[in-house]
């Protein structure tokens, strides 16, 4: 039978077939191949396992970081934030208890855990990656099937290295032709879910395909795999293809000799059958495609950065409206506002979403020889140590400092807000991260989410801008169209 | 886990759509290591708002929420969860759930019944015109009552049948354990393991 690509790597992980129908079916009990663990949603799980007195199952298929409570500055000193420090050491105790392979802060492999996965190699087609997170999508880029999970799943597949999972719906989302030059993935996304709605890809596994998704780099689908939760869906994928593969090649735990021919053999077959159907198809136009902004408090909320703030009379249904006026409130907003003539006091680059190399370099090709509007701060956080060494090896520290960011160190930083990288009340900001929920960033901050080139454009217009809105820079600085 | 067959209490309504996790429970309250005691941490930032819903009474002893829809967005935290059970919620009705929480629900025993937002309109009205009136949610019959509104709601019959029963998941998992010591035999072997490490 024909088969998509999430139905394959879903039923070649299937170690005991669902029930059926009735009462008290049980589903699909299904095999996780890589676990991946940080401090915040972990402690209450390895407490489980003590107090049931259950043994971890496959440490060897494990792997923790810190990352969503260390702090970005001064990393070589006690936490200051005591919970926070208490949090962290918890994660150490547990790890080596159990066994668990931990990359704390101040390893060259610490950072983001959807960074440090992919950047060893563990991540790889056609695996079942979880992580108690829900950003876990960004591991499908690889074809991977990756989904969040809660605590009470993590012990669970802590204690059995499975999860009993239920059917899911698949959606197709087709993404045809080539973006213009300061487009990028992440307008793509947020597209996406502006299109479909927070709620659009609820019980589905999201499959992005077409010629602009084939185009683009790992990082790149990266971020739109990573930003399928905010549609609400299941889980998003790419299909693995030749720029899979080299992303994949001689990275630490990627597969060699026979190995890696046998697993290229395999992830060959990792691709949707020509024949076989998806449940629901989504298009969308790469060619017209513009930078893309949100102006409210869900990542649903967003319109082209060239539009004006809507007004709730633009919206039919009546939550929706609702949504929209208490949206704007909190965001501090007037419905018919060009979105450019908003100014905001801070910009982020940083987070999941948009930390990885291809993401600074492309900020920094914006902002080289230019200066920066000396009303903005603007933080650089890199998703991992691993990539803050290379922007350094590639002189990118410099670029930024000269600029007038922060170059700090790897975490979620001011993504969330759990370390002290937060906002004040009031405090507006252009955000690469995923969320721009209320008080996400810190109590009463307004977050924009954008692209890393629009961030830059913002740091340097001190508006909501895209680099195309930018006078020519002194030593030209060439716009990236491959940029993430 | 504790079983649940049915539960009345009072109900309290909050019009919001999209109520997402950040806003159940901030991300600063995630850096605890304990299991309970995050009923301070609910609605935290709605709640310093006198006028916010549950600052009122009788709605301040309310035991079933009814939300709008894609209630639970955002984040995996199942804190958001815990808070909820901490502070007395034992059931949250609404349109559509987002599938993480829907799933950290069902593992801890709070019910998340879906309900069709035209009955969680016609609930939402009964409980502001007659503040303090119960609901109650039938897990056997799959039906909400409220005064004289009589509602269907949606649960997944697997999730229905674990909360009867108050069924511990890991316990029913392990009963397979020899099917998941035959299915890592046929493991390929070029997949990665994270030990021993290989750093770049």
């Amino acid at each position: 039978m024909a088969k998509t690509l999430a139905e394959k790597v879903w039923d070649a992980h299937v170690v005991r077939k669902g029930d059926g129908e009735g009462a008290n079916a049980q589903p699909d009990l299904l095999f996780i191949d890589l676990h991946l663990v940080h401090e915040v949603t972990s402690p209450q799980a390895f407490e489980g396992l003590r107090l049931a007195g259950r043994k971890l199952r496959r440490a060897d298929l494990t792997i923790a970081t810190e990352d969503h409570n260390t702090p970005t500055l001064d990393i070589d000193k006690p936490i200051a934030d005591l919970t926070s420090r208490t949090q962290i050491q918890t994660l150490r105790n547990n790890c080596a208890e159990f066994g668990v392979r931990l990359h704390s802060l101040g390893d060259a492999e610490q950072g983001i855990v959807h960074v440090v996965g992919p950047q060893l190699g563990l991540t790889q087609p056609g695996m079942t990656v979880v992580c108690g997170d829900s950003h876990t999508s960004t591991h499908g880029a690889f074809g991977a099937l990756a989904m969040g999970i809660g605590t009470s799943e993590v012990e669970h597949v802590m204690a059995t290295q499975t999860l009993s999972l239920k059917p899911f719906k698949t959606m197709a989302i087709n993404v045809e032709g080539t973006l213009r030059p300061g487009v990028t993935a992440k307008d793509i996304i947020l597209a996406v879910i502006a299109k479909i709605g927070t709620g659009g890809g609820q019980g589905y596994v999201l499959e992005y395909r077409g010629s602009a998704i084939r185009a683009l780099s790992m990082d790149a689908r990266m971020t739109i795999c990573n930003m399928s939760i905010e549609a609400g869906a299941r889980a998003g994928m790419v299909a693995p293809d030749e720029t899979t593969y080299a992303y994949m090649k001689g990275r630490p735990h990627a597969p060699q000799g026979a190995d890696w021919d046998a697993a290229v053999e395999y992830w060959n077959t990792l691709r949707t059958d020509d024949d076989a159907t998806f449940d629901v198809q989504v298009d969308l136009d790469a060619n017209t495609l513009e930078p893309f902004v949100t102006w409210g408090t869900n990542p649903g909320q967003g319109v082209s950065l060239s539009e004006a703030v809507p007004s709730p009379e633009d919206f039919g249904d009546e939550n929706a409206k609702a949504a929209a006026e208490r949206a704007l409130q909190y965001m501090g907003l007037e419905a018919g506002t060009p979105m450019k003539d908003i100014r905001v006091d801070t910009v982020f680059l940083g987070s999941c979403t948009n930390s990885r190399m291809e993401d600074l370099r492309a900020a920094a090709d914006i902002i080289r020889g230019r200066q920066k509007d000396p009303n903005i701060r603007m933080l650089v956080v890199p998703g991992s140590a691993r990539v803050r060494l290379e922007a350094e090896a590639e002189g990118l520290d410099k670029v930024f400092k000269d600029f007038g960011a922060e170059w700090r160190f790897a975490g979620c930083s001011m993504c969330l807000g759990m370390n002290p990288d937060q906002l004040d009340v009031g405090e507006r900001c252009a955000s690469t991260s995923n969320r721009n929920f209320e008080g996400r960033q810190g109590k009463g901050g307004r977050t924009h989410l954008v692209s890393p080139v629009v961030a830059a454009a913002t740091a340097i217009r001190g508006t909501l801008s895209s680099p195309s809105d930018l006078d020519p820079a002194p030593e030209s600085a060439a716009i990236r169209t491959d940029a993430a | 886990m504790e079983k649940f067959t049915t539960h009345t209490g009072i109900g309290v309504p909050l019009r919001q759509s999209n109520v997402d996790t950040d806003q159940i429970i901030p991300a600063v309250y995630l850096k605890r290591i304990t299991r309970t005691g995050f009923e301070d941490a609910l609605f935290s930032a709605w709640r310093k708002d006198p006028s916010f819903i549950l600052n009122q009474e009788p709605f301040n002893a309310g035991s079933v929420l009814v939300a709008g829809p894609d209630f639970g967005t955002g984040s995996s935290r199942e804190h958001a969860v815990w808070a909820l059970k901490d502070y007395g919620f034992k059931a949250v009705l609404s349109s559509r759930f987002a599938d993480i929480f829907r799933g950290n629900s069902g593992k801890q025993g709070l019910l998340a019944a879906q309900v069709a937002q035209d009955d969680i309109e016609l609930i939402w009205k009964e409980l502001e015109n007659a503040p303090g009136t119960q609901v109650t949610v039938d897990l056997t019959s799959k039906t909400v009552v409220c005064g004289n509104i009589v509602a269907p709601f949606e649960i997944d019959d697997y999730t229905r049948w674990r909360l009867l029963e108050g069924l511990d998941d890991i316990g029913l998992t392990l009963q397979h354990e020899s099917d998941i010591t035959a299915y890592e035999a046929t493991r390929p072997a070029f997949l990665p393991k994270t030990l021993p490490a290989r750093l770049s």
